[in-house]
């Protein structure tokens, strides 16, 4: 388990914005009418976006929307780590992936760039900009090690790339999320040896087909794959 | 040829996101053919074509998914609808195959769920895709638009039974990915996992009867019943057929991840795929071959060893999500597990006391171990808190937590030993290791 608190200081209030109230109740449009409560999750991650941060004022306004006791709110808002509750560096939250895969492929010496360039771990930079948090697996290890910064991947990392990235987002732009050694998603970097039959993208599988196996038709449905 | 199975045997032909994700690339390459056709089939021949597959889930445990299926009420009684849940909250350390399906397929998922839906007689399908995936959440939510826009889902769409599928997300929980846990997530909970029974196939999300499967389980569907089951069964061995996906991270020249044929021999999967391993097959250390939580085998039971259910599991390990994580001869093993104790003391939902206190004691007890500053006896006393931890807790998140360290002892408990040693050594007083064992 981790140990998570609340931020010593809070703002006053919050209010949701336009667009995330509307947001908000099409989320809650999903479930069931009595079961409001689902949409907590979802919610909870508006107001990160809105905010930046999950702050005690919105969790208040969240259990009212939800018609849900506060600390209800307050228990899932606590037990899930992907809620910051404590506000982070404006222009890029670095998310750095630290578990086993990426860690044998790396992960270590990326640490001590956002060490140098950024700080400490969870503090935010003198300037606001930047901080940092070591994660657990974010479900991209083919492509370790990697970051998320704010919300989307970078991938196949090197002490230099990352070192790159940082100093276009401290430049005010927003790099191209994806892998920094030229991959398009997780095949073996440069040569692709599998999916190349062109018949696979031809149209020939949209052709209309009958299905094997059918009950009555050709005979009982058992054996014989036909296609 | 590379691997085993030919490309016009592939169910993902998008897995590397080279082609058109929308609906109608997806088309193109034979999604939603035919589907008309199988729902006309009807539910029991939809479950019992699944069941001929052999199809084991591909979500880690390995259960058949059509006798999964066929666990639920035949009908819907008592006003309470039934639910198909897909399992997308992929965060198994070592498994990223999921994410490609939804970035890339998103539609064989799609279809996958209106035809599980439909044999199980549930209009509603909840995906639960992990939080931290937000590219592949706006592609799938994209993907659902479009299939609603077609009519292929929604109500009176044109296959004929009225079907929802709502996309909702997780908040970073590994916990989530426990199917009970995750229902418990989805109601709008802290993600703690149920005791069972009653299991979800009689009360689970809102207290209804719902099923839970991995997004590959689903995924594999339209196509098995596209092609035959016989065509799916012919691939692997008895009891592990079918097409897997394989994500292969670590010390290898070209991690990625494939499809390939059950049973595929590691080296061959390593060698054709993988472009080998870094430094030659000598360098070769260990291996977890499915995702961090089951054992690692030693090189030289891994050079020969089959990749699915039963040969790993012969080996005291098994193929998980087969999530293959390659180390060399250069990896400090000790560490490598040590880190992955710590993930599971992070993600330890902290409901059963022997997890939430097992996690913590096992990694601070690893975190000595890896500089060597524990005493011999400690290394027994660790193996006998696994077996503490191990099958005492709700969940198998414990189990999962104690067989990574066991697979360490297992096979390397020399090399522990020999950093005990050699801390040791130069310190000739009493250490006191003993006295900060058990803090």
């Amino acid at each position: 388990m981790s140990v998570r608190r609340l931020a010593k200081e809070q703002p006053a209030s919050f209010e949701f914005s336009k667009d995330t109230l509307k947001t908000a109740q099409w989320w809650i449009a999903k479930y069931p009418p009595e079961r409001k409560q689902s949409a907590v999750l979802p919610i909870l991650w508006l107001i990160q976006k809105q905010e930046g941060w999950v702050s005690e004022p919105s969790i208040r306004v969240t259990a009212e929307l939800l018609g849900m006791p506060v600390i209800r709110v307050l228990e899932v808002a606590t037990f899930y780590t992907m809620f910051q509750l404590e506000p982070v560096g404006k222009v890029a939250f670095v998310q750095l992936c630290g578990t086993t895969p990426c860690m044998l492929c790396g992960a270590n010496d990326l640490k001590k760039v956002l060490h140098e360039r950024i700080g400490p771990k969870n503090h935010v930079s003198a300037d606001g900009k930047f901080s940092w948090e070591e994660v657990e697996c974010l479900g991209a290890c083919s492509n370790a090690p990697m970051a998320a910064i704010n919300d989307y991947y970078y991938e196949d990392l090197t002490p230099e790339s990352l070192g790159q990235i940082l100093d276009e987002f401290a430049a005010g732009k927003t790099p191209k999320p994806g892998s920094r050694i030229g991959r398009g998603a997780s095949e073996p970097a440069g040569k692709i040896q599998t999916l190349l039959d062109p018949k696979l993208y031809d149209g020939s599988a949209a052709k209309k087909i009958k299905i094997p196996n059918l009950p009555e038709k050709p005979k009982k449905a058992k054996k014989e794959p036909a296609a | 040829m590379v691997g085993i199975l030919e490309d016009k045997d592939r169910i993902f032909t998008n897995l590397y996101g080279l082609q058109d994700w929308g609906l109608e690339g997806a088309k193109t390459r034979g999604c939603w053919n035919g589907t008309r056709d199988m729902i006309d089939a009807g539910p029991a021949w939809i479950i019992d074509n699944i069941k001929q597959s052999g199809l084991r889930g591909r979500g880690g445990a390995g259960f058949g998914t059509g006798l999964k299926w066929s666990f639920m009420p035949k009908e819907v009684k008592d006003g309470r609808p039934h639910y198909l849940v897909v399992n997308a909250d992929e965060s198994e350390p070592g498994t990223c195959k999921d994410r490609e399906i939804m970035r890339h397929d998103p539609h064989l998922l799609i279809e996958g769920c209106l035809i599980a839906s439909f044999a199980m007689q549930a209009h509603a399908c909840y995906i639960y895709i992990r939080g931290e995936y937000v590219r592949e959440r706006e592609i799938l939510e994209a993907a659902i638009k479009q299939a609603y826009e077609a009519k292929l889902i929604g109500k009176n769409n044109v296959h004929g039974w009225d079907f929802d599928c709502y996309l909702h997300h997780g908040g970073g929980a590994y916990i989530c990915g426990e199917e009970t846990a995750l229902l418990e997530s989805l109601e709008g909970k802290k993600g703690q996992p149920r005791l069972k029974p009653p299991f979800p196939a009689g009360a689970g999300l809102y207290g209804c009867p719902t099923t839970v499967n991995n997004v590959e389980s689903i995924a594999v569907a339209g196509t098995i019943l596209r092609r035959g089951a016989g065509w799916f069964a012919g691939f692997g061995r008895p009891n592990n057929t079918g097409t897997k996906l394989f994500c292969v991270s670590g010390h290898v020249n070209l991690p990625c991840n494939v499809e390939e044929a059950m049973s595929i021999p590691f080296k061959q999967l390593i060698e054709d795929h993988c472009g080998g391993i870094k430094g030659g097959w000598g360098n070769l250390k260990a291996v977890i071959p499915g995702g961090s939580s089951v054992r690692m085998i030693p090189a030289h039971e891994a050079e020969d060893v089959l990749m699915d259910f039963d040969a790993l599991s012969a080996l005291k390990s098994g193929l998980g999500t087969a999530a293959v994580i390659v180390m060399d001869k250069d990896t400090d093993l000790i560490r490598a597990i040590a880190r992955l104790s710590y993930f599971y003391k992070h993600e330890s939902c902290g409901q059963c006391t022997p997890c939430r206190e097992g996690t913590g004691w096992m990694w601070r007890v690893m975190e000595r171990m890896v500089t060597g500053e524990a005493d011999m006896k400690e290394i027994d006393m660790l193996l006998d808190v696994t077996t503490q931890v191990e099958g005492h807790t709700i969940c198998a998140l414990g189990d999962a937590a104690a067989w990574p360290i066991q697979g360490l002892f297992r096979h390397f408990r020399h090399e522990v030993e020999d950093r005990i040693t050699s801390y040791r050594a130069g310190k000739p007083h009493v250490q006191g290791a003993s006295l900060i064992a058990a803090e």
